[in-house]
């Protein structure tokens, strides 16, 4: 088993392995997303304190915790290309970055969009929203280092180092809302208390998440092969592909 | 259900412009990521 797991670590055994794996999660993240909006629209209640402004929640939370997720997943894939050298673990790390940035975008977005009409402004320099933004950096910051160094083995070590010093961030945006006196509202759900909302919306917010999970895996699987192929483009294997999908 | 009506689902109690701007924005997202990685494997 542990011998099968490690075989996948090369690239050339993880290239048709992903693409088997893509259509599963891309089908899972439709059915999900299509439930995920039938609950969050025509199942969830209005929210007597904010009426239906509170509807962005099942876009908003989804897209913040995924933010944060693929930061840590991507720090780890690329701390460990650094500590074991392994060819995988830096387009492992290049392939989650897009889609991290693009859910730390949403999260950013759907949360002005939620603070105007819920505290009067699109902005505030708070410490959940400012730490947020600092993440957002940081993802921009990883892509353009590594697509800065031409030599790609630099350019994972670079860009391992960049995503290793920032995943102290993530502590910060997590707990952000406890330790200073912020505007963000504090979690509505966590393991160790019952959750301060109706089941129907933890339940709508739950299948976005989880959704957006799947979006993730499918997405980040798709952009590693092209990395794959773009990176072993000298290899025989690569050349041999190529040849099979122009037949 | 919630909703008598599709303009009372559009309008969203008031709250139209910011609910569907996350919607909408989130869908862009979505469709120009799918968008660029097939786009990608194509041209190959």
């Amino acid at each position: 088993m542990t011998s099968d797991l490690f075989r996948f670590a090369a690239p050339q055994a993880f290239f048709p392995l992903a693409g088997k794996l893509i259509p599963w999660f891309s089908v899972l993240a439709g059915v999900l997303t299509l439930a995920g909006l039938y609950v969050a629209f025509f199942v969830a209640p209005t929210d007597h304190q904010q009426g239906e402004a509170y509807r962005i929640i099942f876009i908003h939370v989804p897209a913040a915790w995924m933010s944060m997720f693929l930061y840590v997943v991507m720090a780890g894939w690329a701390g460990l290309g650094l500590a074991l050298n392994t060819r995988l673990s830096g387009m492992m790390a290049s392939a989650i970055a897009p889609t991290g940035a693009m859910f730390t975008f949403l999260a950013l977005w759907s949360g002005a969009l939620w603070g105007r009409p819920t505290w009067g402004a699109y902005w505030v320099w708070d410490a959940r929203l400012t730490s947020e933004l600092v993440l957002l950096f940081l993802y921009l910051g990883f892509i353009a280092l590594k697509s800065a160094i031409e030599d790609p083995t630099r350019a994972d070590r670079a860009g391992a180092i960049l995503a290793l010093v920032g995943v102290v961030n993530v502590p910060i945006i997590y707990y952000s809302v406890q330790w200073w006196n912020t505007l963000h509202q504090g979690a509505s759900v966590s393991l160790t208390r019952a959750p301060s909302m109706a089941s129907t919306m933890l339940a709508g917010m739950l299948l976005m998440a989880l959704a957006a999970w799947m979006y993730s895996i499918a997405t980040t699987l798709c952009r590693v092969r092209s990395i794959i192929l773009e990176r072993e483009r000298d290899a025989e294997w690569v050349r041999m592909t190529k040849e099979r999908a122009a037949a | 259900m919630t909703w008598g009506s599709v303009n009372d689902f559009l309008a969203m109690g008031g709250y139209g412009f910011y609910v569907w701007g996350s919607y909408g924005v989130a869908a862009l997202c979505v469709c120009l990521e799918i968008l660029s990685l097939t786009g990608h494997k194509e041209k190959r």
